[in-house]
């Protein structure tokens, strides 16, 4: 053993990732170019016509999802970081207690916070009934089954996986480093700009790839929160599996999701500098 | 309980056909992707196989069944009597919250010829069922067994068009496919399903996300019996429906959680199952139900044996005893949807319980024969159909 320990320490978590990730992902691959129906049977034609059909019809729902993911991460970007911010440089002693307060949400199930939500905007409900009332909104006024509620919903229910990395990220800055920029007649502005905020970037680049990718696969916010014309990609999905069993179809859009969505971090990864970011996250 | 959030956040049901499907969609097709996929389709069994299979089967004295949330008088009273009855003990799971989803994770169990577990399943006529026949997942019956079903249902539940003299299935409970409508908001009579299409109520009006459910009623507003129809009819009534949509008319396609939309007034009008609006009825809250003069559809959940079942005999004994008109008028007190047992009216209506005399004179859960007239059935599709069919609906709810 010796030396080789952490080599077999980690052949049991390479086992798992072999059987749960590689094998259903190759057999994804297999069923993606099938044809047929579930009563005659599916057989193996290699059809690549599955990938362009599937993004011929769904093309509107998979840019879509791809605009709402983006759209959510950016405000998730705008809310969460602050927040890190605070919590690691002004959380003082209370730091864990600020953290246990961002984990709380997820001790209640994802789908039932989203349902929750459909009752606090509904429209004539606790929260706009009561300002309908008063005459502070128009009698139409509705957030429900709008964009605004499923971005608002994605924002929501990601918004701790965005926070946490940057905080993580932002509580390794040594305070001396800071305090250094300062002795060097660095303003508050470029002390941030320059010291602090290259700093976070690994962590900005974590929250960014853990927020992004759910919330432009997520099927349940615009489900439960959207209305017409609000569909995503994940529901077509669903859909496609579930409903239609169609297997061949829905594998085909999960792997053009994959490919978008790895195709758009490669990009991001790039512009941002990740030789940069990945060696200072591995630090 | 009055409080709409926490009866949200406690109340099953509403969530049922959407909350569920959420969470297990991908292993259906992981399972089926690992082994290839050949045709199942299936003969149907010669009466000589049917009758060999049940001269082998005895009974165990137990039984497992599988059924939706809300189903089931809370005291399970009717299964307490079928245990003391017949001694066969019972274990009663709340597993079914929505056909595709049900269908989608026990077909690679049952493809691969594993038992479910359960020994009764239901499920509503439509594309699931339509399958599992098809597939020859389902156990063909044995009506020697089930003297009660073959007295006391009622011919409208007897041999109907998705499984021919119920060799598959029984009824478990029926509905009626309509409109509710919020009388808060909505102070006219709702009689025709134009109304689902008035520019009046823009962005009021609530459709179901089910592709057979907004079928039947764009195929009502264009005249066309479902049943009957042709992929003409179909692609008219698609037509109509997307303008529908497209005017700004349909707030969302609704799942079961259509229900509380309904109730609490985000949308004034919408399509509704009958017992949902009964059983909010008589929670107070100003909904009212009408079958369209256009037409309405009436479905039936329906009892079958899964292939595999350890207990048959079990099974069948118990369907057969939901069959009898006390046990049938327990359920519907209850459920509140229609019962396939004509016999339970005489028994409501006899009981000195206002609530239970008010069932008895419910056209909802006894529909009259001139509801019967306006009511039509799902149009049972094929393979090759369901494809188009999906083609042209699916793209209106998920546009």
């Amino acid at each position: 053993m010796g030396r080789r320990a952490p080599y077999w320490l980690a052949l049991p978590g390479w086992i798992w990732l072999g059987i749960f990730l590689v094998v259903p992902i190759a057999a994804m691959a297999s069923v993606s170019l099938t044809t047929g129906n579930l009563i005659d049977g599916f057989a193996q034609t290699l059809s690549v016509s599955n990938y362009s059909d599937a993004i011929a019809k769904y093309s509107t729902q998979l840019v879509r999802s791809l605009v709402y993911g983006g759209v959510a991460t950016l405000l998730m970007l705008l809310l969460g970081y602050p927040v890190a911010y605070w919590i690691a440089f002004k959380g003082g002693s209370r730091k864990s207690m600020y953290l246990f307060l961002l984990l709380l949400p997820f001790f209640v199930s994802f789908v039932l916070r989203t349902i929750s939500w459909g009752f606090l905007l509904a429209d004539d409900g606790i929260l706009f009934g009561t300002l309908k009332g008063w005459g502070l909104l128009p009698a139409d006024f509705h957030v429900l089954a709008t964009t605004v509620a499923v971005i608002g919903g994605l924002v929501y229910n990601f918004l701790p996986f965005m926070i946490l990395p940057i905080y993580v990220a932002l509580e390794r800055v040594d305070p001396r480093v800071v305090e250094a920029a300062y002795d060097l007649y660095a303003s508050r502005l470029d002390a941030f700009r320059r010291v602090v905020l290259p700093l976070s970037l690994p962590g900005v680049f974590a929250g960014v790839l853990m927020t992004f990718v759910p919330a432009t696969a997520d099927p349940v916010n615009a489900a439960v929160l959207g209305g017409t014309g609000n569909t995503m990609i994940g529901n077509i999905i669903q859909t496609e599996y579930l409903v239609n069993s169609n297997y061949p179809t829905a594998s085909a859009l999960s792997f053009t999701l994959m490919a978008v969505l790895l195709i758009g971090i490669f990009i991001y990864a790039r512009t941002l500098g990740t030789d940069n970011v990945l060696e200072a996250a591995a630090r | 309980m009055n409080n709409p959030l926490l009866r949200g956040l406690t109340q099953s049901r509403y969530s049922r056909r959407d909350a569920i499907r959420v969470a297990g969609f991908s292993a259906a097709g992981l399972a089926l992707a690992a082994c290839g996929v050949s045709g199942q389709k299936a003969a149907a069994p010669k009466p000589s196989e049917v009758a060999d299979f049940w001269s082998t089967q005895k009974k165990n004295g137990q039984v497992v069944f599988a059924n939706w949330p809300e189903y089931m008088p809370e005291d399970q009273g009717p299964l307490k009597k079928f245990q003391a009855a017949t001694g066969i003990s019972y274990e009663y799971k709340e597993v079914i919250q929505e056909n595709a989803d049900f269908f989608g994770k026990s077909e690679p169990q049952l493809r691969a010829g594993q038992p479910l577990g359960y020994d009764i399943v239901v499920m509503t006529n439509g594309l699931q069922l339509a399958k599992m026949i098809q597939l020859g997942y389902l156990v063909a019956l044995d009506h020697k067994q089930l003297p009660n079903f073959n007295a006391n249902a009622g011919p409208k539940y007897k041999n109907p068009s998705f499984d021919p003299n119920n060799q598959f299935t029984i009824p478990w409970q029926a509905g009626v496919t309509g409109i509710a409508y919020n009388t808060k908001y909505v102070d006219e009579d709702i009689t025709s399903i134009q109304s689902m299409f008035d520019k009046k109520y823009e962005g009021k009006v609530g459709m179901m996300a089910d592709a057979q459910e907004i079928a039947n009623f764009g195929l009502f507003a264009v005249g066309v019996d479902p049943d009957k129809s042709t992929q003409a009819d179909w692609e008219k009534a698609g037509a109509k429906l997307k303008e529908q949509r497209d005017s700004g008319v349909v707030r969302k396609y609704y799942d079961q959680s259509y229900i509380d939309a309904v109730a609490k007034g985000d949308i004034w009008l919408a399509q509704a199952w009958s017992g949902d609006v009964f059983q909010r009825q008589l929670a107070g809250e100003p909904v009212k139900f009408v079958v369209p003069s256009e037409g309405g559809t009436i479905w039936i959940d329906n009892m079958a044996i899964p292939k595999g079942a350890a207990n048959p005999v079990d099974a069948l004994m118990l369907m057969d005893y939901m069959y009898l008109p006390e046990i049938a008028a327990e359920l519907t007190e209850y459920i509140q949807y229609v019962t396939p047992v004509p016999g339970v009216q005489p028994i409501l209506a006899a009981k000195d319980d206002k609530d239970a005399k008010a069932l008895a004179e419910s056209s909802l859960i006894f529909p009259t024969d001139a509801d019967y007239a306006k009511l039509r059935s799902y149009k049972t599709l094929t393979a090759a159909e369901e494809t188009v069919f999906n083609g042209i609906f699916q793209t209106i709810t998920q546009g």
